[in-house]
């Protein structure tokens, strides 16, 4: 495949990395709820089917048995890429992931791989219920033997799943639905497949480290910008690889700044932020200010916008919580 | 007492035209995040109330259950309210148009992971063996949900206890966007009971009588411990899963042909054979319209939720 430049929504680049894969990697096959004939409920799929039949089909809705066919068939030497509407569900399911994907490799000593890639959005929207809204990276994160994913932009959205589609281990993207309708950008297709891993410097400082994934990506990079002209530089790193995490660059990072903040949308108590900050801690990097970690309070997420506001951190609070940082050593 | 056609006519339109105007709040920008109407499915939930012993039973619903929300008497002005993210909605607008409820009216809730409400009835069943209430409990489910594990697992379970379980499936031919056929082996969905130790049967889910019918002899036999029965209620949506669902996955003319078997249009030729006429029949339509109307403006006057409440009840304070 040559390289080129396409312009796409997010959603548009998971299409091409889906339909590269297909056509690359004929040991692929694609399943999931409503992803073949209507294209996915988000229209995400739109076209796979008709391009490459009876690879691309329709699932019951049947969490388990979608994840444990992919482990099966991933065993047997396919490649599946399988969608999991909402994060949420995979929750009716999680011992495929954790008991029996995770597991295929170590038990047999290599011999055996689970070569599947899960696809997934979360996150919070205005209205959505408790059981549609939840950030869940760190029920994965826990789980060794699981890699993790956060693409965060149209590009991403096409280099990390190729790269979870390449790779031998069982591995998670995490999509959000309120990225997939988003500006059409210009990006790279067609170039070589990535590894695994690697973070993404967004935004060049030198007073604070924020590292970021997934929906806060750009909310962070926005607050950077506010502070900037308030003369705080920020250093913003978009993860993108949660598992593996790119903690060299983290830290490299915060030598230079001697402040870390994290931003996610999940709550707070066991956040994967919590790892990262430890990560830094444990690497004896010396910091002037207190590690801050933000993120929505430990509270179940509301339907009603009002009350969501309320939860979901949002340029300001993120702003708030940088400038109390830095002033509190100045 | 037994509820007459005309009350279950009343209150299908009562569900009738509240869908259509939590639709049109939709379209205009009040109501934030996903719906899911039940229109032309109203005659399950009217019907299924009717059969049930509303002191002492309790219903757990789908995202598809505004309906049920009504048979089960909630105020038309607290739904709407949930519904438009309201501090005096039905759960202070933390639930939302997929995940509100009503315990004070035994409706414990809709939930939007398919399947996760029949395990509680189960739940809700058992408990009543202990509490000396008697208590039947009834889960509404769609067609997809029969291939949720949790859903086979509930029934099997109540199956074997023998609890007094009625697992109400309405089966309106799709599950999102793809067709139940595709995605059974055998699409006589109400045969699995037998597999289960228990009675299932196929009704009309489109005449309310025959599902009250239904509902109230598994009702009976469950009260007197004969275990769980599965209805499987054959009916139509009439419109998308979602509202701004454009349904190019429903052939041509599928609506329309729906549109001559359903609930309202069925339940009003049998009134009229009944000897009820137009004018009476229509009287009822509009005081329902009228309810619906001022339930709506009087919601959408109400506050929206406070954001100082945002992280109350998370655990007992
Ligand atoms: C565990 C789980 N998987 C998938 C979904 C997404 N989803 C929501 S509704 C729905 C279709 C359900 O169809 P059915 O059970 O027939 O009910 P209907 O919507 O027709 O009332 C799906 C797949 C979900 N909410 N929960
Ligand atoms: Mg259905």
């Amino acid at each position: 495949m040559t390289a080129e430049q396409t312009v796409v929504t997010y959603g548009g680049a998971v299409n091409a990395a889906l339909t590269r894969s297909l056509d690359e990697r004929t040991e692929t096959i694609l399943f999931g709820e409503d992803v073949a004939l209507p294209g996915g409920v988000f229209g995400i799929t739109k076209g796979l089917q008709s391009s490459f039949g009876d690879r691309v089909f329709d699932t019951p809705i049947s969490e388990t048995a979608i994840l444990g066919a992919a482990v099966g068939a991933a065993m047997m030497g396919r490649r599946p890429i399988v969608e999991i509407m909402w994060m949420d569900f995979t929750l009716v399911a999680m011992d495929q992931l954790v008991n029996q994907a995770a597991n295929v490799s170590y038990l047999s000593r290599g011999n055996v791989k689970a070569p599947m890639t899960v696809r997934m959005q979360q996150g919070s929207q205005p209205g959505a219920c408790a059981q549609h809204s939840q950030c869940l990276e760190a029920l994965l994160t826990h789980i060794p033997g699981l890699r993790v994913c956060v693409p965060a932009t149209p590009q991403d959205a096409y280099d990390l799943l190729l790269a979870a589609v390449w790779c031998n281990d069982p591995t998670i993207v995490i999509e959000n639905r309120n990225l997939y309708f988003g500006k059409k950008v210009t990006i790279m297709v067609g170039h070589d497949v990535q590894e695994i891993g690697g973070s993404i410097t967004r935004h060049r400082g030198n007073d604070v480290t924020l590292v970021t994934w997934g929906s806060m990506v750009a909310p962070s990079l926005e607050a950077a910008e506010i502070l900037e002209i308030e003369g705080v530089t920020v250093d913003v790193i978009d993860a993108r690889w949660l598992n593996p995490f790119d903690t060299l660059a983290v830290c490299e990072s915060v030598t230079r700044t001697g402040r870390l903040a994290v931003v996610h949308e999940a709550t707070l108590t066991g956040a994967f932020s919590s790892q990262v900050v430890a990560g830094v801690v444990e690497a004896g990097v010396p910091l002037v200010a207190p590690p801050v970690r933000i993120g929505s309070p430990d509270t179940r997420i509301p339907a009603a916008p009002s009350l969501l506001g309320a939860v979901v951190p949002n340029v300001s609070t993120i702003v708030e919580a940088l400038r109390r940082m830095v002033t509190r050593e100045d | 007492m037994t509820e007459s056609l005309l009350d279950h006519y009343r209150v299908m339109w009562r569900i009738r035209l509240f869908e259509e105007k939590t639709r049109d709040l939709k379209v205009r920008g009040d109501v934030s995040g996903s719906v899911h109407l039940c229109i032309g499915q109203e005659a399950i939930a009217a019907g299924a109330l009717g059969g049930l012993n509303r002191s002492v039973d309790v219903v757990f619903s789908t995202y598809r259950g505004h309906g049920y929300a009504i048979a089960s008497g909630s105020d038309l002005t607290a739904l709407f309210a949930e519904i438009l993210g309201r501090g005096a909605g039905l759960n202070g607008g933390r639930g939302g148009s997929a995940y509100l409820s009503d315990p004070d009216n035994n409706f414990f809730g809709e939930n939007s992971i398919v399947g996760a409400g029949a395990p509680h009835a189960v739940g809700a069943a058992l408990a009543g063996l202990f509490d000396g209430s008697n208590r039947v409990a009834l889960s509404a489910f769609g067609d997809g949900a029969m291939n949720q594990g949790a859903v086979h697992e509930a029934m099997n379970m109540a199956g074997a206890f023998g609890l007094p379980v009625i697992f109400l499936l309405e089966n309106n031919r799709y599950s999102e966007l793809t067709p139940i056929t595709a995605m059974v082996g055998d699409v006589e969905l109400y045969q699995r009971a037998d597999s289960y130790g228990f009675e299932g049967i196929q009704i009309d889910g489109n005449d309310p009588t025959v599902v009250l019918d239904a509902v109230r002899s598994a009702r009976d036999r469950a009260a007197r411990g004969g275990g769980p029965t599965l209805i499987e209620a054959m009916t139509e949506r009439l419109v998308g899963h979602y509202v701004g669902d454009v349904q190019q996955y429903r052939p041509a003319g599928e609506i329309d042909d729906a549109k001559t078997r359903e609930p309202l249009v069925i339940s009003a030729q049998k009134l009229l054979v009944q000897g009820f006429d137009d004018v009476e029949l229509k009287s009822v339509e509009t005081q329902e319209r009228d309810r619906v109307a001022s339930a709506a403006s009087a919601a959408l006057q109400l506050p929206f939720a406070d954001p100082a409440t945002a992280l109350e009840f998370v655990y007992d304070s």
